[in-house]
Order: C-alpha cells, then structure tokens, then sequence
C-alpha cells in the first residue's frame, strides 16, 4: 500500500510558529495535525493585581499585527464595569484607527503573504521581481493603513495613544487632512485589488460552515454589535462563554474553540461579510456585485476576495470619517471605576477578539480571559485541511502540502495571538 | 567589476508578538531596496523558501522561554556572523519576564488546563544570558528607523548611530512640556533609553518605558520623585516592571518598592 508523509516544520507566511503533519496510508488519512508550538506567554496570569488603566497597553503586546483589536476589546470591556458609554467623535474615531489596522493587517496578507500561494511564488519580494508595479502599490496601501494607526495612535506597533475612556490626545484635523488625498488614491486601488482578487484561481472546495461575527444594526462591526451566526446564533456578547466552549489538546500550545455543540466555526472577514453584507457601503456592495462576490460565500480560499472588499469598506469609511468629523472634542470622558465583570468583543482583522475582566474595588485586575480569533478557527482549519486531503488525495506530494499551506493561511492565522491566552504549567530549570 | 556577493539575512522568532519582524516589513518605503542590498535568505514571516546558513546577519526576536528554544539560539549562534537582537522581549525578557517575579505556588493557582501538555522554563530570559550577541536594538517594538540604520553600518562594517541617551533628551529637543513637572504624571523618560523621540509626552502621558533602562540610569531617585508626589509602593513597582521588568535597572528598581 502507497503511503505518504507531508511535514511542514515550520510554516512560512504566518505570524507566529506552526507546524503541520498528514500521513496518508493508501486513500486514507491516518493522520493530521495543525500544530502550535509558538511558545505560551500566560498574559491572563499577569493581568491580575494590575491596574484597569495600563490594561490596553499590556494587551497589545499579545500581537504585534493587531495591538489595535486588543486595545478595543480591552477598552469596552472595561467601559463596561466603569458604565460608561463613548459616543459621538470618540467612537468614530475608535473606528477610524480600527480601518487603520484593517487594512495594513489584509493588505500585509492579501498581498504579501497570500498571493504568493495564488501565483506560484515562494513570497511577494519574488513576485516584486515580475511585477514591482503590484508590490509597490500594495507597500503603498498598507503605509497608508500605518499611517492612520500612526496619526492616531503614535505608531504602527503597539500604539501609545488608546486608554479607558477615549484618547491621550487627538491630532489637529490638519494632519488628517493632508492623509484625505491619499485616501482617495487608496479607495481607488483597493477597487482594483478587488477586482484583480477575483481574478484568481480557486479549487472547488466549498462547506456548509458556521459563520460567527459581530452585527450592528447600524453599521458593519467593528467595535460593537450582538454575536449572530448563520446557523441562528443571537446573543449578547456577554453569552459568550455559555455558547463557545475551549479544548487543550495535547500537541498544541494554543486551545481550540469549539461550539455548543462541540463543532467548529469560522471567524473572520469570510463570516463578517457573509453575515453583514448589507452594511457595507455602497461604493463596497456595488464592487462586490460587479465582480459577483455575494453572499453566502462557501469557499474558504476566497477569503481573499472578502479581505479586500473589506480593505476597500475601510478606506471609504476612514475617508467618510475624515470628512464629517467634529474635531472640537475632548480627548476622553471623565469617569470613576467600579468593582465588577466586563465583557468585551471587537472584529479583530481575523475575527471577533473577546476579553473578560473582574475589576476589584482598588480597580487592580482580579480576573482576565481572552479568547482571540485564530484560537477560534483552528478547530475549523484542522477539519478544512481532512476534507482538502481526501479531496485532493491524488495530487503529487509537493503540490498538495503547498495547496495545505495555502488552505491554512486562508484563515491568516495569527499564532502568536493564539497562543498566549494559555494557563501555565511549570518544569523547573 | 565583478559582482560582490549579497551578505544573507536571517530573521529568527522566539517568544514574542511578531511586531519587531513585523517592522521590517513595514518598512514600506524601502523594503524592496533592502531586497536588493541583502538577501533575505531565511525569514519565514515572509517566504517559504529557506535557504541554509550560514548567515552574515541573524536578527534574533523574542526571548527564550522553552527548553527548546534555549538549545535553539546556540544553533543559530553557531551559524550567524553577526547576531543581532531586536526589541524588548530578545534584549531584556520581554513582557513574558512578569512570569520570573511569581512565586510558582501563586501562579499554579491560576492554572486550569492541563500541565503536562506544555513545557516552559520557570523564567524567561533574554538572548545575551544564552549567547554572545553582536549587537542589541531596544523597544517595544523597536523603531524601523533604527533597525535600518542597524542593517546598513553592519553591512558597511561600521558602529550603529544609535543615540544612548534618555527619552528626556529626545522630549527636551522636541520642546515638549515636562509632563511631571508640569501635570504631576508618572513618566519614566528620566531613565529611559531614547529611540521613540519622546512619543508619550508628545501624546499628553508620561513614558512608561518601552525601550527599558538607559546606561546609570538613577531610577531610585526618579522613584523617590514618585512617592513625592504621592505614587504609593505598588503603582512605583508596577511602573517598573512592564516590557523591560527584567531588565537590571528596573528589575533592582521594582523589588526594592516589594520589600
């Protein structure tokens, strides 16, 4: 009986440390595993007995490509316990530095780490060797998403400027100002990254998925909204830990994510789009509509196409923002603390990003969970890589790991995220 | 004249957020001429050809926290010319050091899943506790301004132009208004390695050092400046230990506020 071994030691176009392994004996997989060996940082431990307010700054260390959606996710849930609402030009502006980090995170991944695997190159400085007009409008696109992130939040990496409450300092409107032209450019270019997404080739491979993201009645998500699903899911984000429920399985450093029923789901800007299409903007919609892109969408390798269709939602609602923006405000509101639990769940670039905390009287941490997209969608892109075999169980060995390796990085999984929520064991040195 | 060999560049990842890697990529401006000056041999952020050492740079990030990794940077060591190291987590410990303060009775009592999957070290330690390194960048993240300026004078074989000083000199040149002085806010800028250009105060916070202790930093008499003005023990010791807590300066500096 013909048997192969396909060994993916450290998977390359990801952030963070992965690995896979599928053994095939004859027509069957006797083995298959998506494995996290980044290793664990234990940020929930050292929450506690720190204080409310260096909370954001702490959690945005968890990643470097998103600190943005831990300051968010932070930030509400501890608004929560303080009861305070931020209305007005501070949530704007809470969303305006959310399309910052949207789009230098999709654009980092349609074009850099992704494409790659749809155009047959090792990485996208190979592809620059061919095509520098892509790849430099593409670096062009995610300086300007920095520059959103940087203008409001002091820098791209780990941003100094979100607290409790609202901001440190806001920047003059001129500063923004001088970014709107470029903007405009960038609205116009990420029209054709949509375009040329669609353009690419997709294997058949679709599955009746769970999809799972936040929906607003009045916008698409970013900050605020219930968790619904496909599959009739509707709660409150507090419901949270009653409806999704985590594995430690052993030869992962990152726990799965599974749902009441013990199954897999999908987050992420598939899900959002299938499930929010209806708030995205027009000049978004209509994009989507000329190229044929519309819900429901099935096949997870066209993620691709959904992270540019939101790369385009994002330009224009950061433009829309800009524009209508009443800049005579406060940086923050005033508040005291209370003692309590606060829920918090924002749409990370690749999913919804859910944080608890208890908040003791003295507004030191008691208690912190943080549960963060990748962690929810390993279980999904372990079944995704099973059924991709046994579809594909004929292609040569080579083909079919690179098809595994781009069947995973559908899902841009973030492995640093994912792994530092984990509880702590000791060996002593 | 013939064409002189490319020197080849090595990314490596160790306990970490990503972002220090992460800033070479967001070196959009420039990232394809660093493409032509090196070659980017084995960066596995960004491709999936790895090509084998040896190497003449190594850019190290994050700290070693695992029996394996702790095997893994004298491997790279053997293989690396020069080995550089990049932010926070390779050059001080990182976030993840907050772990070498616990007492373990304490920590296993937050535990809930299950042990024997994992294995860690009690501490997580910076790269220099392991291996010689050439030469170490600081942050939290670290500026891709300086990182760059790193590449070139190791490419060009001379010293970096990495100012040493304090955030306080990088505010004071921005003519920033103190804000301790002036507001009464807890700012570690006194004692902090420049590299940022003072962007907390510039935002309206005081520091809360990202690029840890600067050379003789004096952090017990900026400390005695904070119960002055009224901090208590745990906010001093809290304001030391953060991205740098284990860090010598800071580190001293916090377990003397424990006492």
């Amino acid at each position: 009986m013909k048997s192969k071994t396909i060994k993916v030691d450290y998977l390359a176009r990801v952030e963070g440390e992965g690995s896979l392994i599928v053994n095939i004996k004859g027509n069957r997989i006797k083995d298959l595993k998506f494995k996290i060996f980044e290793p664990p940082r234990f940020f929930e431990a050292f929450l506690v007995g720190r204080h409310f307010t260096e909370v954001p700054d702490i959690t945005a260390r968890i990643c470097g490509i998103c600190p943005i959606a831990y300051q968010m996710s932070s930030i509400h849930a501890l608004e929560k316990i303080a009861e305070l609402k931020i209305e007005g030009p501070i949530r704007e502006l809470r969303r305006l530095i959310y399309c910052g980090e949207w789009i230098e995170s999709h654009i980092l991944h349609i074009y850099l780490l992704h494409a790659p695997d749809f155009l047959g190159y090792q990485d996208a400085i190979q592809i620059a060797k061919d095509y520098p007009g892509l790849v430099k409008k593409a670096l062009e696109l995610k300086k300007i998403g920095n520059e959103i992130v940087r203008l409001l939040g002091g820098r791209e990496i780990h941003p100094i400027n979100v607290r409790v409450g609202g901001f440190y300092s806001i920047p003059s409107k001129s500063e923004f100002l001088l970014l709107l032209e470029r903007l405009k450019w960038a609205r116009d270019a990420a029209i054709e990254t949509v375009r040329w997404t669609s353009s690419l080739p997709f294997p058949d491979f679709d599955f009746d998925y769970e999809f799972v993201a936040l929906r607003h009645q009045n916008e698409y998500p970013f900050n605020e909204g219930r968790l619904v699903s496909n599959k009739g899911l509707d709660i409150e984000i507090s419901e949270y830990e009653s409806n999704f429920f985590e594995e430690h399985v052993a030869y992962s450093n990152a726990l799965h994510s599974v749902n009441k029923k013990g199954e897999p789901y999908f987050v992420g800007p598939l899900a959002r789009f299938n499930l929010n299409f209806d708030k995205l903007s027009p000049i978004a919609k209509e994009i989507s509509e000329e190229i044929g892109f519309l819900p429901p969408v099935t096949n997870p390798f066209k993620s691709i196409i959904a992270r540019a269709v939101e790369t385009l939602y994002a330009f224009d609602e950061a433009i829309r923002i800009i524009e209508s923006l009443d800049w005579n405000t406060k940086p923050y509101i005033d508040f005291e603390m209370k003692e309590g639990v606060g829920y918090g769940c924002t749409e990370a670039p690749r999913g919804i990003l859910y944080h608890r905390y208890k908040v003791g009287k003295d507004g030191l941490i008691e208690a912190a969970k943080i549960v963060p997209p990748t962690s929810q969608n390993q279980k999904q892109i372990e079944k995704d890589l099973y059924e991709f075999v046994q579809k594909y169980i004929d292609l040569p060995k080579d083909e079919l790991q690179w098809k595994l390796e781009q069947a995973i990085r559908n899902y841009d999984p973030c492995i640093s995220c994912a792994t530092h929520f984990l509880k702590l064991d000791i060996t002593r040195e | 004249m013939a064409k002189t060999k490319k020197p080849k560049l090595a990314v490596w990842k160790f306990a970490s957020c990503d972002g220090c890697q992460l800033s070479l990529l967001d070196c959009e401006d420039e990232l394809l001429e660093v493409a032509d000056i090196v070659e980017i041999a084995n960066f596995p952020e960004a491709s999936r050809e790895i090509k084998a050492g040896p190497y003449d740079i190594s850019l190290v990030e994050g700290s070693i926290t695992t029996p394996h990794d702790a095997e893994r940077i004298h491997k790279i060591r053997r293989q690396s010319k020069i080995l550089i190291t990049i932010g926070a987590c390779a050059t001080a410990g990182g976030i993840q050091a907050l772990r070498n303060f616990k007492d373990v009775r304490e920590f296993i009592n937050l535990v809930y899943a299950n042990p024997k999957f994992i294995s860690t070290l009690q501490h997580s330690t910076p790269i220099s506790h392991h291996v010689y390194v050439d030469y170490e960048l600081r942050g939290c993240p670290i500026n891709k301004y300086q990182l760059l300026e790193v590449l070139n004078a190791f490419i060009n074989h001379r010293k970096p132009n990495i100012p040493n000083t304090s955030v306080c000199i990088e505010c004071k040149r921005k003519g920033i208004v103190c804000v301790m002085v002036a507001e009464g806010k807890v700012c570690l800028g006194p004692v902090t390695h420049a590299g940022c250009n003072a962007l907390c105060p510039s935002y309206n916070r005081g520091c809360f050092g990202c690029y840890g202790p600067k050379e003789s930093p004096n952090t017990s008499s900026l400390a005695n400046q904070f119960e002055e003005m009224g901090a208590g023990n745990s906010e001093i010791l809290r304001s030391f230990r953060n991205f740098n807590a284990y860090a010598d300066a800071f580190r001293k500096e916090s377990e003397a506020y424990e006492k």
